[in-house]
């Protein structure tokens, strides 16, 4: 078996090494896909969906974050069908909870409303489900929003993969998941959390954000995780 | 051989013995067979057991054997008892009212054999997983042994290699009976031929979950050790040593069953180490689940068994290639394993000769909703709904007429009446918009209202949706509101295409099967009784009265 497979993604002849993701390949070679649960240096999950692409062969949809590349495939990354699935899950994702843009700590900063901006939605077909729901500002320097939090679950991953403290955790199912801190106690009272902020640096709307800062000041910081630095390198160009 | 007791057990202390049946002094003339799975047992036939011997000991009756079984089948009519002599069904036996049985197990004469023929609900059946349900008494190994038990793990042990056993099951065209129908062969090379880390495991999901379903139960109760054969010989083909039975905490009654299976069958040397004296071994555990449907999904089931959150991962890698703890894992559902022992003793050939072309061997339903005769029936593939339904299931509760027949649980859809005669195999309900699914069949009548079942099944979705990704998690939140919409006289045409656009949508997009068949029941609902939709949005309507209209949208 060769090490370096060659594939086509969006009609374009690609090469990538075996174990690379679909997603890698396609950003190596300047293919937008987006995504909002993936970050890079984290375990992927393939939750949000907004990265699914087409493997043609199959004609499934697969996430472009979690499925590694193989000899051969044509790839579909973007479509007009895509395109309208990833719009539909951006929808669904405004309405389940309370974002409000205008009055969010991550205004202009928010990766969820970026997509929606890149992804040109100007309104929703759906109702807003506008739950009632909490904020926990107990702990001493952060707080958690849930009406902003998308379940991507970056900071349970971030939290238990790379500080090694596994607060965060995700309690109840379906609609009514929420991203808890050690089974459920206030924030301020868990006593796993070291407090080392990686979880706010790591979300990507105003869910988690640090207390007493503006909406300008509030830019997420990634420092820590020096691979992230390529990444936002191959962003800005 | 342990000492027969002196005197009747019956009126011994030994209150197990007394519990769960007797053998008679000397010949048996004739037997008793009490169901005791747990449909039966809900309406006390552990008490119809105990009354029964309580009796013939009072009676002075001594040569007549009772005995508690497994599923006999009809359980509308329960508690049900047979006499395996005359192949007579008594139905609603209880602990007052003997009489019946007692009468009828006075006729039988070994001198002068009867056969009654039994009702068209048993005679239409045909048994290959279910052939000892009924018959032996699931706490009793060597009942199981004496009706050719463990004979197919023998045989696969002795006289076969891995590849050969599998090459048979390959020949017998078996399927997966879970719901996917993916071919078992298959899956088993593929397990067996996955070179990963030490180890592999072979996995029995009995985490069955859809609403109206109760096959894998009924094995389980019913005939315990046959699953566990299926699973030893499934283990001897891939190459793996440990095994686990994945099964919901909702079933105490199978739970313990297999417990005491498992125990038996380590004390027989049919589990554990050196099995049957070769180099073979092969430990199972039982693991519970929590009552998480989506935990029937195979890499939910995996992480659920690992101790971790029951939430599906995208596919592939397949759990046949990176299963639990990340090595090679088999993962089957009960009716399935149940399958193996009999094609095994009887040759892939054989099994393939049953049903049709492109699916093999028999199924095992579960008739539930408005039918007659509701409990378990196993069929060949290929037989009609009809048949089912009205042969076997004895058609409607009082003659209403039939609707349609909604078959997979909340991944299925609906089949209505013009269909009555198609052939129930993958193929077919795949084509008319449902699935095989687990096996689980609701029947509906006139009094059904198909807007209300389609609500009822994404009601269903959301509270098991185990959130992980968008289009499940909200994509059936606001399919269930645009349905509540409908159900309540308020929704328009702009919902109805909302509806249908969103169907596609999560069906397209979500991370496991319950998610990409959740819309299922809205599809082939909207597919086959799009007027009765059209019925509540346009005249604020509900042709079943069933939902309750709002006036108000009338206006």
């Amino acid at each position: 078996m060769s090490d370096v497979y060659t594939l086509r993604i969006d009609d374009r002849d690609v090469a990538g090494a075996a174990g690379e993701t679909i997603l890698e390949v396609a950003r190596e070679n300047g293919i937008s896909v987006p995504t909002l649960c993936h970050l890079e240096g984290l375990k992927p999950i393939g939750a949000c969906r907004m990265c699914l692409v087409e493997v043609r062969q199959t004609g499934r949809l697969m996430p472009a974050c979690t499925t590694r590349i193989e000899e051969g495939q044509d790839i579909v990354a973007n479509s007009e069908r895509l395109h309208a699935y990833r719009r539909q899950v951006l929808e669904l994702i405004f309405t389940e909870r309370n974002h409000v843009c205008s009055v969010c700590v991550a205004n202009n900063h928010c990766e969820l409303q970026d997509q929606a901006e890149r992804h040109g939605i100007t309104h929703f077909e759906l109702p807003y489900l506008n739950p009632r729901l909490e904020v926990d500002a107990t702990h001493e320097r952060f707080a958690i929003d849930h009406n902003r939090c998308i379940l991507c679950g970056r900071c349970a991953r971030v939290c238990g993969e790379v500080e090694g403290a596994h607060v965060w955790d995700i309690e109840g199912r379906g609609i009514t998941a929420r991203m808890v801190t050690e089974l459920g106690k206030p924030w301020g009272e868990a006593t796993t959390c070291t407090s080392c902020g990686k979880c706010v640096q790591v979300c990507p709307t105003g869910a988690l954000f640090e207390k007493g800062r503006a909406s300008s000041e509030d830019r997420h910081r990634r420092p820590f995780m020096p691979y992230l630095r390529a990444q936002a390198r191959r962003e800005a160009d | 051989m342990t000492p027969r007791p002196e005197g009747r057990p019956g009126t011994s202390p030994n209150r197990r013995l007394r519990r769960h049946g007797i053998t008679p002094i000397g010949d048996v003339r004739a037997s008793i067979h009490v169901c005791e799975a747990a449909g039966c047992l809900a309406l006390n036939s552990e008490k119809v057991v105990e009354a029964l011997v309580e009796k013939l000991d009072e009676d002075g009756v001594y040569d007549v054997a009772v005995k508690r079984v497994g599923c006999l089948g009809l359980c509308a009519r329960g508690p049900l008892a047979r006499i395996p002599e005359t192949g007579q069904y008594l139905e609603r036996v209880t602990a007052d009212d003997l009489q019946p049985a007692l009468e009828a197990v006075a006729l039988v004469d070994p001198a002068n054999p009867v056969e009654v023929t039994p009702p068209p609900f048993y005679a239409r059946q045909t048994k290959v997983a279910l052939e000892n349900s009924g018959l032996i008494d699931p706490e009793d190994i060597d009942d199981y042994l004496s009706r050719g038990g463990y004979g197919a793990l023998e045989k696969a042990l002795h006289e076969l290699t891995p590849s050969q056993v599998i090459a048979e099951v390959v020949t017998s065209g078996l399927r997966g009976r879970g719901g996917g129908g993916f071919p078992t062969g298959l899956k088993w090379t593929t397990v067996a031929k996955s070179s990963g880390p030490e180890g592999k495991y072979v996995i029995c999901n009995a985490d069955e979950g859809d609403p109206g379903a109760f096959m894998d139960r009924t094995v389980l109760e019913s005939d315990p050790h046959r699953v566990l054969e299926g699973m030893a010989i499934a283990a001897y083909a891939v190459g793996a040593n440990e095994g686990y039975i994945y099964c919901r905490a909702e079933y105490p009654l199978a739970v313990k069953r297999l417990r005491s299976a498992i125990r038996l069958a380590e004390r027989q040397g049919m589990l554990g180490k050196n099995i049957l004296d070769t180099r073979f071994s092969f430990e199972v555990d039982v693991r519970l689940g929590a009552g998480a449907f989506v935990c029937g999904e195979e890499t939910a089931l995996l992480y659920s068994i690992q101790g971790g959150r029951g939430m599906p991962r995208p596919r592939p890698p397949y759990p046949a290639v990176r299963g639990l703890h990340g090595k090679p894992t088999l993962i089957n559902n009960v009716e399935t394993y149940a399958a193996i022992a009999p094609v095994l003793r009887n040759g892939g050939q054989w099994y393939a000769g049953l049903g049709t072309e492109r699916s093999k061997g028999t199924k095992v339903f579960a008739l539930a909703g408005r039918v007659k005769n509701t409990g378990i029936v196993e069929v060949p593939m290929g037989t009609t709904l009809r048949e089912v339904v009205f042969d076997i299931g004895g058609g409607i509760i009082d003659d209403h007429p039939f609707k349609a027949v909604q078959t997979g649980g909340p991944s299925g859809g609906c089949i209505p009446a013009e269909f009555l005669d198609m052939p129930l195999d993958y193929e077919s309900l795949a084509e008319k918009g449902s699935i095989m699914g687990s096996g689980g069949m609701i029947v509906m009548d006139d009094t059904a209202c198909m807007v209300d079942v389609a609500k009822f099944f994404m009601d269903f979705c959301v509270e098991e949706s185990c959130g992980k990704c968008v289009p499940c998690r909200v994509g059936t939140t606001h399919m269930h509101e645009l349905l509540t919409k409908m159900t309540e006289g308020l929704a328009t045409r702009d919902d109805l295409t909302a509806l249908e656009n969103l169907a596609g949508m999560v069906k397209a997009t979500s991370l496991c099967g319950l998610g990409q068949t959740a819309p299922n029941p809205v599809f082939s609902t909207l597919r086959y009784f799009r007027a009765e939709y059209l019925a509540h949005i346009d005249d604020g309507l509900c042709p079943a009265g069933v939902c309750p209209i709002a006036t108000s949208a009338r206006i």
